[in-house]
């Protein structure tokens, strides 16, 4: 409705209004359904010619009250919602759901636990950037690297159908624990892909680095400043590849990061050129992070103890223990569960895409009294227009693919 | 310190980098203030948010995580209806600190933060269209995710999860409208 603007093209041809007013703007509205943008989302261009002068971004065609949901589902139920936010790395929103209630509970994992989420996390940070980068070399024309890509994505995809059942929607972690240990076979899968990714990240970069479009359409393009990286709330690839060197990883060790040599790649040119750079590297990274997690996976339960009453025991407990049964029966029925303090809490990991946070109010059941997710995509999103002035029409698609916009995240 | 914090074995990393904080409770004797999981969280009065959220930036906290919204209604022992969020971080000594706010209903008002981080824009623009928090200030007070016909804001603890009706409050735009 607001869009439509009149006669834009017949008005430009009288030069007299159109040096005094902007009505020769010609207005384009780019989505919601464009095969560019990906996801549902919509930007009304104001276009001077072929040059953008402004945009608005339009969002909440996929708005479907996560967080109203979260505070009527419970903090186990709640998971299988996480994966629908960033549907690209589901298993980086499970483990950021679940690290933020054991921090407002106050629960101390299992160190087994601890590794086998720090690896999933990091399979979903590399399938992640696999999409985002592979997206943006198929919008600026590059198809195979694209294909490229996708096909190691699908290598990740069998590891966690191996893990847990689920290619896409994994839900794969609970309140002090996971759903299922991991099994040999995952680590022989694990293996295999850091075997074969190395050699197919190499082709990829051998494709695109320094394929000459690819560097003519992304380099210069989108430009964001170190200043106004960290003044507008980009965190992530985002912001490092404008020369941020924040890393929660790094900065704010969670599980097991501690334990790892690992480098953070960081960039200062802001451009879209950058940002594919960093995430090409942060792959790598990620490589070296699950080379040295999955060799040394600690032995022991994945789950925290029994005495806890916090997470499900397994059935073997339950029959053969009378701890098992109690703990069983109180964390199944709907009026006892685990404690929850009246408290509120925040909790943040680094995600493929930023920072990724939930802001948690409990009060007393196990059921959040308020579940808030702090979604980097949001703010990114609020980065475009700032980043699309003064470009042309087609470095949209560049902009929009290196900026990773994943709507169901945006709108929540 | 003042306080008497809970005990948490992550308390001490609060501890260590608490500077942001300690000007800031120069500056405003008597905050109410607490710590909880190693982290620090301090309440300014709605009347002081504006001054002291400028102190806060000139003391470094240059990331403005998060602005979001929680409505204490069926909240117990709540005396204020809406606690506002602010989520800050200093990105170089990642000092954290969490600013609450609590407003009361007939007109939940705040002054806007955009002036001081720009990122504030559609987080608030979030906690305006979902709880109805209005922010003085703001230099584009739309909503952000529900359409501009909507007429409720339905994060409030007051606003249905379920329910009918909602939809027929949309004007239909024919293709001809349109």
């Amino acid at each position: 409705m607001s869009i439509a603007t009149s006669e834009p093209l017949s008005q430009s041809a009288d030069p007299a209004t159109a040096s005094r007013s902007e009505e020769y703007l010609w207005t384009l509205n780019f989505g919601p359904q464009h095969p560019a943008t990906h996801t549902t989302l919509r930007l009304v261009l104001k276009l001077e010619g072929e040059r953008v002068v402004d945009a608005m971004p339009e969002m909440g065609y996929l708005h479907s009250g996560f967080e109203k949901i979260g505070e009527h589902l419970s903090f186990n139920q709640y998971v299988t919602v996480t994966d629908r936010m960033n549907y690209i790395s589901p298993m980086a929103n499970n483990v950021a759901w679940h690290h933020a209630v054991e921090k407002l509970l106050g629960i101390e994992l299992t160190p087994r636990c601890v590794y086998i989420r720090t690896i999933v996390a990091e399979l979903a940070r590399i399938s992640d950037h696999l999409l985002c980068n592979g997206a943006v070399g198929l919008d600026t024309g590059a198809f195979t690297f694209f294909l490229y890509a996708f096909q190691q994505r699908e290598m990740i995809y069998d590891i966690f159908e191996t893990l847990c059942g689920a290619r896409f929607t994994n839900s794969y972690t609970r309140v002090g624990g996971l759903s299922q240990d991991i099994t040999p076979l995952v680590v022989e899968k694990i293996r295999a892909f850091l075997k074969t990714f190395p050699k197919t990240l190499a082709d990829m970069e051998r494709l695109l680095t320094r394929n000459r479009i690819f560097v003519d359409r992304t380099k210069g393009v989108g430009v964001l400043s170190k200043a106004d990286a960290t003044a507008r709330g980009a965190t992530g690839p985002i912001a490092r590849a404008s020369g941020v060197t924040r890393d929660l990883r790094k900065d704010e060790p969670y599980l097991a990061y501690n334990d790892f040599e690992f480098d953070v790649p960081c960039a200062t040119a802001g451009d879209c050129y950058a940002r594919y750079l960093v995430r090409m590297d942060e792959m790598r990274e990620s490589l070296r992070i699950l080379s040295q997690a999955v060799e040394n996976i600690p032995a022991g339960p994945v789950d925290v103890g029994i005495d806890q009453r916090i997470a499900r025991p397994d059935k073997k407990q339950v029959y053969s223990t009378i701890e098992g049964t109690i703990s069983h029966f109180e964390l199944s029925m709907s009026n006892r569960g685990f404690e929850v303090p009246c408290e509120e809490s925040y909790a943040a990991i680094e995600a493929p895409n930023g920072e990724l946070g939930f802001y948690l109010v409990g009060d007393g059941n196990e059921t959040a009294y308020r579940a808030r997710c702090r979604p980097p995509s949001v703010l990114h999103f609020a980065l475009f227009p700032h980043l699309i002035r003064g470009h042309t029409l087609s470095d949209i698609v560049a902009v929009l693919g290196s900026l990773n916009i994943i709507a169901a995240e945006l709108d929540r | 310190m003042s306080v008497e914090p809970e005990t948490s074995p992550e308390m001490s990393t609060a501890e260590v980098c608490d500077a942001g904080y300690q000007a800031l409770a120069a500056a405003f004797p008597g905050l109410e203030t607490s710590v909880f999981r190693g982290q620090r969280r301090v309440v300014v009065p709605a009347a002081s948010l504006a001054e002291a959220m400028r102190q806060l930036h000139q003391a470094g906290f240059d990331l403005l995580v998060d602005v979001s919204c929680v409505d204490y209604l069926e909240y117990r022992g709540a005396t204020s209806r809406y606690g506002l969020v602010y989520l800050l971080a200093n990105t170089r000594t990642n000092e954290r600190l969490t600013v609450r706010c609590f407003v009361d209903d007939p007109e939940p008002t705040v002054p806007s933060m955009v002036p001081l981080w720009p990122s504030a824009n559609w987080l608030e623009r979030e906690a305006w269209d979902l709880f109805g928090i209005r922010f003085t200030g703001h230099p584009d007070l739309r909503r952000l995710v529900m359409p501009e016909e909507f007429t409720a804001h339905p994060l409030r603890k007051d606003y249905p999860l379920q329910g009918r009706g909602e939809r027929h409050n949309f004007p239909v735009i024919s293709r001809e409208q349109s």
